[in-house]
């Protein structure tokens, strides 16, 4: 039960706004930050913390693409399909992730680490091809770069190669 | 190109800066807000806007003071400004670094905005994919807090102003004022009819002031230098001050690019972003985000500011400039953004959610080599169906990659349809379907 186990920071995501239905989305959030995805029964519970009906959180819930309603591997990558990134190979990427992890669009690998989904624009057009994974975004991808973070986080759950605080390009004093 | 001075990305320029409070106040941060809040009249900030002409930077160019003055005078209850950062726009890639790397920069400008209009809450609504920034404004906003700057009694004043980042969950829909407003409400992310116009019945059904992330780190800078300087800058009258331009695709050195309004477009591909990455010559671009229609080299010299833009057929946008090489196929480059709107359509209007569906389906055809010459007609037909017939301005755009390609590169699609011709390949039960 979400109440029990995040009960503070429930109403603290409540407190921030006039009208408790406004909580909706952050809670669908902490639901999915809880399961990987979010359940039937988490949009039961919600629905009761928000004095909401169960349909009035489902139409919310299916309408926003990064609810997940099912559960998804444990690195999800989302790679840009829009024109810009097209423009710089995203479809290789897509090849990449096809070769290399025998997944296409909308499936998981079978032990469950992966699943891809080929999504639209993640404003990173100017640093095309990238990709999410969970959080992180991974820009300027090259068969490189791209192997190295599939064995980092195989191994580590995580890669240096993530994106920081983003700026490009980036300013000359810098790079030296 | 004359040298020009750097506003919005002038700090994050400087080495070592890393957007912190400290070294937000080294660079002169909050000084406008200092100066201001509490001491300037509300009504002078927003005339000072005013003049300064400063015109929303999200794509629709309203005038910025114009639509704070929109705000009913005398009403007593709760005002709301939300801060629109649901970036979704293909080819626009600016609030996301404006908020990572100089997120003081807007919280001041928030904080500015909620004085003039009256506003004591204010809601950062991010696009949820950007959760790296959402966490970066959040610091900042507990920061700016602890020093005085955000909450009860800014600087000891009286004033309050809260802010909150609430993120969005990956509906491009949502950087449409009134969706993002449904949506901040915990629905479904549809637009409203207007009118009524978010000024009178905005956020909870009270007065709203929607803008977006470039627009509102302007602020500081037009209050703590004037509004004169500000207009001097750019194009004026109407196009005044710098604009961030994403330049993507096919240049030497794609990023985002502080320059005055009213460059010209060779200056920005050729001279700012190093010009095409490989020999082969420029085919097309877009001018302005996904949603603006495609432009050609003819139109090289035309001024980056909201009126040559337009006189030239497309739309400044939300300053995303894609660059495309000879080689690329155009029906294919409007397919793509065709799929990325038939994807993004958020299915309220009938002409939007069924048209984009058949438009795609019909580009399909086209570009596997499977379409007839009476698809051109069609595609004309549905397009003309969709645009000014739903409620936002969604299908307008979602119209604007076809009928910008078909008006430039035609041929193009008449090629794909004559090889499919006299290939055969149109299979018969799709003949069956059509007729």
């Amino acid at each position: 039960m979400l109440k029990e186990k995040y009960a503070t920071e429930i109403e603290e995501i409540i407190s921030r706004y006039p009208v408790r239905r406004s909580a909706l989305i952050p809670l669908l959030y902490l639901a999915q930050r809880d399961e990987g995805f979010v359940s039937e029964a988490a949009m039961k519970e919600i629905a009761g913390l928000l004095r909401l009906t169960p349909p009035q959180v489902y139409e919310t819930a299916t309408f926003y693409t990064m609810i997940n309603l099912k559960r998804v591997g444990k690195f999800h990558l989302q790679v840009c399909k829009s024109l810009m990134c097209a423009l710089a190979g995203s479809d290789t990427v897509i090849e990449w992730v096809k070769t290399k992890l025998g997944i296409g669009p909308g499936e998981t690998t079978s032990d469950g680490l992966f699943t891809l989904s080929a999504v639209e624009c993640l404003a990173a057009c100017g640093t095309a091809p990238m990709m999410q994974v969970n959080e992180d975004y991974y820009e300027r991808l090259t068969e490189d770069t791209f192997d190295r973070i599939l064995s980092d986080l195989k191994r580590d759950g995580t890669c240096p190669l993530k994106t920081g605080p983003f700026m490009w390009p980036e300013p000359v004093n810098a790079k030296s | 190109m004359p040298k020009h001075e750097l506003i919005l990305l002038k700090n994050m320029m400087q080495p070592g800066y890393g957007g912190s409070l400290q070294d937000y106040e080294r660079t002169g941060g909050y000084q406008a807000l200092r100066k201001a809040v509490g001491k300037v009249p509300p009504t002078e900030v927003t005339m000072a806007v005013m003049k300064s002409g400063l015109r929303g930077r999200g794509g629709a160019g309203f005038p910025t003071g114009v639509k704070w003055g929109f705000l009913p005078k005398d009403y007593q209850g709760p005002r709301y400004l939300c801060c629109n950062a649901d970036e979704s726009e293909p080819g626009t890639f600016k609030d996301r670094q404006l908020m990572e790397r100089d997120p003081h920069q807007l919280l001041e400008g928030i904080v500015l905005t909620c004085y003039a209009i009256g506003a004591e809450s204010a809601y950062i609504y991010i696009r949820g994919e950007l959760v790296l920034a959402a966490k970066i404004l959040e610091q900042a906003i507990k920061d700016a807090r602890a020093a005085g700057y955000i909450g009860a009694n800014i600087l000891g004043t009286g004033i309050t102003a809260n802010v909150w980042v609430h993120r969005g969950a990956g509906a491009y829909i949502c950087g449409e004022e009134t969706a993002l407003l449904e949506s901040l409400e915990g629905k479904r992310g549809l637009p409203r009819f207007k009118p009524p116009f978010p000024a009178t019945n905005g956020l909870y059904n009270k007065p709203t002031v929607v803008n977006n992330v470039e627009t509102l780190a302007n602020i500081p800078h037009i209050l703590g230098r004037g509004p004169e300087w500000f207009a001097s800058i750019g194009s004026p009258p109407k196009s005044t001050g710098t604009r961030v331009f994403c330049v993507s695709g096919h240049v030497k050195s794609p990023g985002n690019y502080e320059m005055p309004m009213g460059i010209t477009f060779r200056e920005l591909i050729y001279e700012v972003a190093g010009g095409m990455r490989s020999d082969k010559p420029l085919k097309a671009f877009i001018p302005g985000g996904a949603s603006a229609p495609f432009l050609t080299p003819d139109h090289l010299d035309v001024k980056l500011d909201f009126e040559s833009v337009a006189a030239a057929g497309s739309m400044l946008g939300s300053g995303g400039v894609t660059v495309m090489e000879e080689g690329t196929p155009m029906v294919w480059a409007a397919l793509r953004l065709m799929e990325f709107f038939y994807h993004e359509s958020c299915g309220k209007c009938s002409p939007c959610r069924e048209g984009s569906s058949w438009l795609v389906q019909t580009m399909r055809r086209i570009v596997a080599k499977r379409g007839q010459m009476e698809d051109l007609e069609t595609l004309v037909d549905l397009c003309k169906n969709i645009e000014g017939r739903t409620v936002c301005a969604f299908g307008d755009a979602s119209v604007a990659p076809i009928m910008g390609t078909l008006k430039y590169w035609r041929s193009e699609y008449v090629t794909l349809i004559q090889e499919a011709e006299a290939a055969n390949l149109i299979r018969p039960e799709e003949i069956a379907v059509r007729h």
